[in-house]
């Protein structure tokens, strides 16, 4: 195998297990337990991108999710396509296909590349000062142009169709981060006995100490150590370790959102997995050991491919067997790139060169690395590079006193590892909202203030060596679980000053000199500077202007050099230059994730009635209405919409029709104080309403607009059935409750949804009573007895039913209610009853046009939020000698009695063929051009069969005084008049509802 | 998600709950006997403040009674949680 | 002002861009001005910049407590359209869409206005009629929207999935081409850069902690963490915190301000043609000039000044976008944020003058704030400068409220039937 950067040994990935991986069409080699990064380096590959402005050739510079250049493509299928992968995140499994971006039409020969050489024409923010002439140009040239090239990769073509689930967790102590610190927070909270979830991202728990070699732990290599304390920890039946998995953002009252990745690595993966499963963590305490993330430094040229993080390097040297070069320069403002340099000169590795910011280093590691007779040169900063695809030199620059320096000295080599020290990461305490300061000695933000029942330890708030983020952990660990454990851990390795640089190295090269601060984005020193230049003071705006931190890594590695290098230019602490906020997520989620099972039918509850799979049988045609799936229309062979409708209008009309009402909303209203109740709910008055007597109900709100209605049954002295909309029915007991329980609790009365115990069959038509009369035990169907708007309580069928007499067509009418589990026997006996007269199923819009033709309103389709009783002709309705209803007293507002409010009609087209479009407006005189005055709009519009013409209702301004006037409707085609009438189209004398 | 301590059942996650706005807003024993100044102030004007707020809560997919509760605004931190009924607990301005 | 085009880009380019001045000064607060603006956002900006070029008013100052654009100007998903419903409001909005298709000249900066068209899915046949209703009230008032079958609605919106299969299967759509997005930081800083030319002072880290009223009742300075301010107006557009700033003139207002959040993802290449918005299953979405789908969420149920929201929010707005776009499952969600959006009990907002005399306000645009800055701006300048509202604006009072003319365009979309 041809992998030329391999060691020959070392590592913790399998080299009993080949595993073959393509990279833009060509076939490499790795192991099992690579990630594509480091694969592609062991095989020599360095280029794995292109940045995102200038399209830069672009190498990996770090081992982990800060990774801001090598974000690749996998395609695992044509449906399975993911862009914007970091490759130091992707596990290599066999047969991987991966592919570079944002480079066309190679990655070695970009033609995009030419923005390079238009750098200096193409600052931070050009796009703000140009393209704006022509005017047209823009949205046909220039736009088009920009996004062109803007974007990094492709987008997914097809239906992903992996599954994606959710869980909700809780836990005593959640710990984040599964590094030293972490595993000794959980080793401490396990022992209070509660729950404990650890979560990391990686694929593997040990944080830094997989890429350690040289410590010990309790006198044990650090590689048994962290084997037997995940052993132990994972025999605990109180602690859950979850690897690959993210802890991505940190919401109000210890709520923590997690990613688990879950067969991203896996070669075949089982179709039934998950690809990812997000948790909802809700924690009584979390501790965050969330580490540091290694600072790259900002020099002239420093984003060749083969520039990298030292700890990276070492990370790539130690837990992956592969070197990043073979002679190498390390550039540093701090001690942790020594441990790198003898990690690799001990892995055969020719260290070049150290070129240390610093004029004095000092300490173990340092003194190492001379002991090991590594080359090292103090107060020396690198001050640029060569090389096309890889870097080829260094260019090494002492340094003289403030911002100056020396003549340089050119160093062959074919990788540079760099390191500024570490910035803690305080992401997620950040976004808990936790106060952070500013640590001078450090020069880093750190955690100071909780906001949440949360702490810190480890790294992510300074405590870098490995002894003291040991016992910084299991403190930590301890106090959250309330465990009384103490512990101490004994640790030998070499280690390091905290201490490292932020912000630019001194240089020589002039202004036009690249030195870059936020490599994905292509935001270098000279871009901050201009912004600082133009005005833009506050770091957020600095942010916006130049783009810096805004790309897939979030500024994980340019954060904190970027406000080094403004409160350089404006002369501030740091401090005074403020901080950008931490927003979620840490690293990018899936939306699939996010979005778990919904999908489909699962995206939201489907409600079916009784009658439904009888409705799908005949053939029906459902619609949705809120999350009730209703019988539409019932075609008989080709029919279509209108010509259905028309049949089951005039069956409806002639004979007698059938229609499932089960949606609508159902409240029982019952207690002493029932009545009064209703009569401070409704607009009407409920005091007289016999029992066995209906009643239609007008329900506003407070602010007098119309917001439900229905038929009431008084079904006793303390008990009302109310029917409400289908779509209103939670919105009207969420109401009934409030008043019930907040403004009226010394009432006597409880309500009860019973929308889903109720099967309702409505029968309409001349022929209804006909077909019930076979039916029903113990109720008089007689007239008399049973009068239009009353009920009787008896059987149908044998089966207990509530019998309403209504009408919603005009025509004689009945509505069953029987207990929803005898829905569908009920309503095939009725079905059957009917057979010899003609019963017909009818649907939801048959319904709208058979209510049309006697003017009845749909709550929602006449009335729009804005329509008081009034307005919709439900004057009558309205008790006038209650003192108080909801909604009364602002009913007497001006507005509410203004003569031009709209107002409900019946409009008859001149032409009685042309139906009106739903939704047309309204104009007093034709011939208007834009902006007409609009006086009103056709709030229903149908053809009636029955009527041989078309009919609507409309709101019109004014519109009771304009009966007989003549307006227009404007349409595509011209202005159709049309004229006022009166809302009931149909019997008009109402003598049909008495059959 | 806030977590939300409902006076009767403990907590539970903000998903069984219904907002319903700014508490101790009682509605007027007369309405019809109001200025249609004071009738506006009660249908629409919120305290709508920056710091502690006394809001309702629902309890809807649980005992799904309304309760009061004291959160802060800036924070989202709840300071207490009440049956509806009670004063609201002192503390902070309105 | 130092003008910006191509050429200078150019010019300055040879110079290593070393030749830019400040695109607006830092000055301190004078002891007084004529008119006092609280709030620097786009609508503050805006309305600094018109007073200064409409009615002369030059010295004035706008007061911004953090930095410009900081607060919701910054933090919207940048929609523009105006196919609202009433005709009062189709007025303001469209009023402000063409001060859009201006604003990148007017300004001489490039805020980046993409009439890419916005398609407003209907998914039920009460959103049919809704959105029918819609386009001939906007047609009818010169306000282009026209009706999409689902197929057409496709071929505008390749991604978009029409299949009968889905939980609510899309019906159609009202389009309107003329709406789009735009750059919301830009369009801060264009207003700020044209506004500060124009003499106007912009101060940022300057919060107002009380406003000082004389013996009348009226204004007559703002104290702010600066120093007193001495002016006869003042102008606030104040979002989400306006609520507060009108408390320290003992004003009240029927304001509630909800957390709203939004989100992007990863960028991509360009895939996405339009702005598609959803209100039955909600969601919008669009692509930003960078690559970044923009998506935005609903509020939170409460009311909070913290500028974040739960995460079950976003999770319910990704379900949506993944019903309606199988294909973006696997993208990647790459930033959220949360604004404080202030919410009228109408959903439409107030832009008038308050009970006390020198004192007006603009505020009340709850999610729909950042496509009406350029009319909001507008109209408020103007209401200041005559101390009486512009035809526009007239119908959008505090009083309106009391007596009962809502412009209610939220009741009018969301009543299910």
């Amino acid at each position: 195998m041809n992998a030329p950067f391999r060691t020959a040994a070392g590592g913790r990935h399998d080299r009993g297990r080949p595993v073959s991986f393509s990279f833009d069409g060509k076939t490499y080699q790795g192991f099992a337990g690579d990630t594509l990064a480091s694969a592609l380096l062991a095989n020599g590959v360095c280029l794995m991108g292109r940045s995102f402005k200038y399209h830069r050739p672009r190498g990996v510079i770090a081992a982990g999710s800060d990774e801001p250049n090598a974000l690749v493509s996998v395609q695992r299928d044509a449906a399975r396509y993911a862009p914007n992968l970091r490759a130091t995140q992707v596990e290599l499994y066999e047969g991987l296909s991966s592919e570079s971006q944002n480079r066309w039409p190679s990655l070695a020969f970009d033609v995009g590349s030419v923005n390079n050489l238009a750098s200096p024409f193409i600052p931070a923010g050009f796009y703000y000062k140009t393209f704006m002439w022509p005017r047209k140009a823009w949205d046909r040239f220039y736009e088009p142009n920009i996004r062109a090239a803007a974007g990094l990769g492709r987008s997914p073509t097809e239906a992903d169709p992996d599954r994606y689930l959710n869980r909700y967790a809780h836990c005593e102590v959640l710990v984040v981060g599964g590094g030293p610190a972490g595993l000794a927070a959980a080793l401490a909270a396990a022992q209070g006995g509660g729950r404990v979830i650890l979560a990391d991202e990686q694929t593997e728990l040990g944080g830094s100490l997989l890429s350690a070699t040289d410590a010990t732990i309790d006198g044990k290599p650090s590689d048994d150590w962290l084997a037997e304390t995940l052993a132990s920890l994972a025999a605990l039946p109180n602690v859950t370790l979850l690897k690959r998995a993210t802890a991505f953002g940190y919401f109000a009252h210890n709520m923590i959102g997690v990613t688990e990745r879950l067969t991203d690595h896996l070669a075949a993966p089982n179709a039934a997995t998950p690809r990812e499963r997000l948790w909802n963590i809700r924690a009584k305490q979390v501790v965050l050991a969330a580490g540091s993330i290694e600072r790259p430094l900002v020099f002239p040229d420093n984003d060749r491919p083969g520039i990298l993080l030292a700890d990276a390097a070492r990370t790539y040297l130690n837990r992956y067997g592969v070197k990043p070069g073979k002679r190498v320069v390390v550039a540093t403002g701090h001690d942790g790139a020594y441990r790198a340099a003898l990690d690799l000169h001990r892995a055969g590795v020719e260290i070049a060169a150290i070129a240390d910011l610093r004029p004095n280093p000092t300490g173990p590691l340092v003194e190492a690395a001379r002991a090991a007779g590594l080359p090292i040169r103090p107060a020396c900063a690198i001050t640029g590079t060569s090389g096309g695809l890889r870097v080829i030199t260094a260019r090494l620059s002492p340094i003289k006193g403030a911002g100056q320096v020396g003549p340089a000295q050119i160093v062959p080599c074919d990788a540079v590892l760099m390191s500024g020290g570490f910035t803690p990461s305080v992401h997620l305490f950040s976004q808990s909202r936790g106060k952070l300061r500013w640590d001078q000695d450090l020069l880093t933000y750190l955690p100071d203030q909780s906001a949440e029942q949360e702490r810190s330890a480890g790294a992510c708030r300074g405590r870098f060596g490995l002894a003291e983020a040991l016992a910084d952990g299991f403190a930590a660990g301890a106090a959250a679980s309330g465990a009384e454990v103490s512990r101490t851990f004994a640790v030998e390795a070499l280690e390091g000053d905290p201490r490292g640089v932020i912000g630019a190295l001194p240089h020589d090269r002039g202004v036009n000199a690249k030195a870059f601060v936020d490599w994905q984005n292509d935001v270098t020193t000279k871009d901050l500077k201009l912004a600082v230049r133009e005005g833009f003071q506050s770091i957020e705006h600095i942010k916006r202007y130049t783009t810096t931190g805004m790309a897939t890594d979030q500024g994980k590695t340019s954060n904190l050099n970027a406000l080094g290098v403004v409160a350089d230019v404006l002369h501030k602490p740091i401090p005074e230059v403020g901080l950008t906020t931490f927003r979620m997520p840490y690293t990018p989620v899936t939306f699939g994730a996010l979005a778990g099972l919904a999908r489909g039918d699962l995206f939201d509850p489907v409600r079916a009635t009784p009658i439904h799979d009888w409705a799908a049988e005949q053939g029906a045609v459902f619609e949705d209405v809120s999350l009730w799936k209703r019988a539409r229309y019932f075609p008989r062979g080709s029919e279509d919409m209108e010509a259905a409708v028309r049949r089951e209008c005039v069956s409806v009309r002639a004979g007698c029709g059938i229609f499932d009402a089960s949606t609508l909303g159902k409240i029982e209203v019952v207690g002493p104080d029932a009545a009064e109740f209703m009569n401070r709910m409704y607009v009407n008055a409920w005091t007289k309403l016999g029992v066995g007597k209906c009643r239609y109900g007008v329900l506003c709100r407070e602010d007098g607009f119309v917001t439900d209605d229905g038929v009431v049954g008084r079904i006793a002295k303390d008990r009302f059935h109310v029917t409400t909309t289908t779509g209103g029915a939670p919105r009207v007991l969420g109401m009934m409750e409030d008043y019930l329980q907040t403004e009226w609790p010394d009432l006597n009365v409880w309500l009860t949804s019973t929308t889903e115990q109720w099967a309702v069959i409505a029968l309409q038509g001349p022929n209804a009573r006909r077909i019930l009369e076979g039916l029903v035990e113990g109720i008089d169907l007689s007239p008399e007895a049973l009068p239009h708007m009353s009920l009787a309580e008896g059987r149908i069928r044998g089966v207990p039913t509530r019998l309403f007499r209504v009408s919603f067509s005009g025509e004689l009418g009945f509505e069953i209610n029987v207990a929803a589990d005898h829905g569908r026997a009920v309503w095939e006996a009725v079905w059957a009853a009917g057979q010899p007269h003609g019963l017909t199923p009818y649907g939801t819009e048959t319904m709208h046009v058979l209510r049309a033709e006697k003017g009845f309103i749909i709550v929602g389709q006449e009335t729009d939020g804005t329509a008081t009783p009034d307005d919709v002709g439900l004057t009558w309705a309205v008790g006038k000698a209650k003192p108080d209803f909801v909604g009364k007293r602002s009913l007497a507002r001006p507005a509410m009695s203004e003569p031009d409010r709209k107002q409900l009609v019946g409009l008859y087209t001149d032409d009685g063929a042309v139906v009106l479009e739903e939704g047309a407006q309204i104009v007093a005189t034709a011939g208007q051009t834009p902006p007409m005055r609009l006086i009103g709009h056709v709030t229903s519009s149908y053809y009636s069969a029955v009527l041989g013409r078309s009919i609507a209702l409309a709101m019109v301004s004014g519109g009771r005084a304009r009966l007989g006037e003549s307006l227009y409707s404007p349409s595509p085609v011209g202005d159709i008049p049309v004229k006022v009438v009166p809302t009931v189209f149909y019997d008009p004398e109402g003598a049909r509802v008495n059959g | 998600m806030l977590l939300i301590t409902c006076p009767y059942c403990g907590p539970r996650p903000e998903l069984e709950f219904s907002h319903g706005g700014e508490a101790h807003i009682a509605r007027p024993e007369k309405p019809s006997e109001l200025s249609i100044e004071d009738w506006t102030q009660y249908l629409y004007l919120r305290a709508n403040p920056k710091g502690l707020h006394a809001e309702r809560w629902r309890h809807l997919h649980g005992c799904a009674r309304f309760f009061n509760a004291l959160r802060d605004t800036t924070t989202d931190q709840f300071v207490a949680t009440y049956k509806a009924g009670e004063p609201r607990p002192t503390g902070g301005a309105a | 002002m130092q003008k910006f085009s191509a050429l200078e880009l150019f010019r300055q380019g040879l110079s290593g861009q070393s030749g830019w001045r400040p695109q607006w000064r830092n000055p301190e607060p004078k002891a007084a001005y004529d008119a006092v603006i609280i709030g620097g956002g786009g609508h503050g900006l805006g309305a600094a910049y018109y007073l200064a070029k409409q009615h002369g008013l030059r010295n004035i100052a706008v007061l911004e407590k953090g930095w410009l654009g900081g607060g919701n100007t910054g933090r919207n998903t940048t929609i523009i359209r105006s196919n609202y419903l009433f005709d009062e409001s189709a007025a303001l909005y469209d009023h402000a869409l063409k001060l859009w298709e201006g604003l990148s000249q007017d300004l001489n900066y490039n805020v980046m206005f993409s009439q890419r068209g916005v398609l407003m899915l209907a998914h039920t046949v009460h959103d049919v009629q809704v959105f029918k209703r819609h386009v001939h009230a906007n047609r009818a008032n010169g306000v282009d929207n026209e009706w999409l079958s689902a197929e057409e609605a496709k071929a505008f919106c390749p991604p978009l999935n029409i299949q009968p299969n889905m939980r609510y299967p899309v019906l159609g759509g009202a389009l309107q081409r003329r709406g789009g997005t735009a750059r919301h930081d830009a369009v801060a800083w264009g207003y700020a850069r044209a506004a500060d030319a124009l003499g106007v002072d912009i101060i940022e880290n300057c919060e107002v902690t009380a406003i000082r009223r004389n013996a009348a009742g009226a204004v007559e300075a703002v104290e702010t963490t600066r120093g007193v301010i001495k002016t006869p107006k003042i102008g606030v557009s104040a979002a989400g915190h306006t609520s507060v700033v009108l408390g320290m003139a003992g004003v009240r207002l029927p304001l509630e301000s909800y957390p709203l959040q939004a989100l992007v993802s990863e960028p991509i290449k360009p895939v996405f043609p339009c702005v598609v918005m959803s209100n039955t299953i909600h969601a919008y979405i669009s692509q930003s000039d960078k690559g970044e789908l923009v998506i935005g969420a609903g509020t939170d149920v409460y009311t909070s000044y913290t500028q974040r929201g739960g995460l079950h929010i976003n999770q319910h707005t990704l379900e949506a976008i993944c019903e309606l776009f199988p294909m973006f499952r696997r993208m990647r969600m790459l930033r959220n944020w949360g604004g404080i959006v202030d919410v009228t009990p109408d959903r439409s907002p107030i832009i008038a003058k308050t009970s006390v005399p020198g004192l007006y306000v603009n505020c009340g645009w709850g999610t729909g704030g950042f496509k009406a800055t350029p009319g909001a701006a507008h109209t408020l300048a103007w209401t200041i400068a005559k101390d009486e509202p512009h035809p526009i604006n007239a119908p959008f009072t505090i009083e309106r409220f009391r007596d009962g003319f809502l412009i209610d365009e939220a009741a009018a979309a969301a009543v299910a039937h």
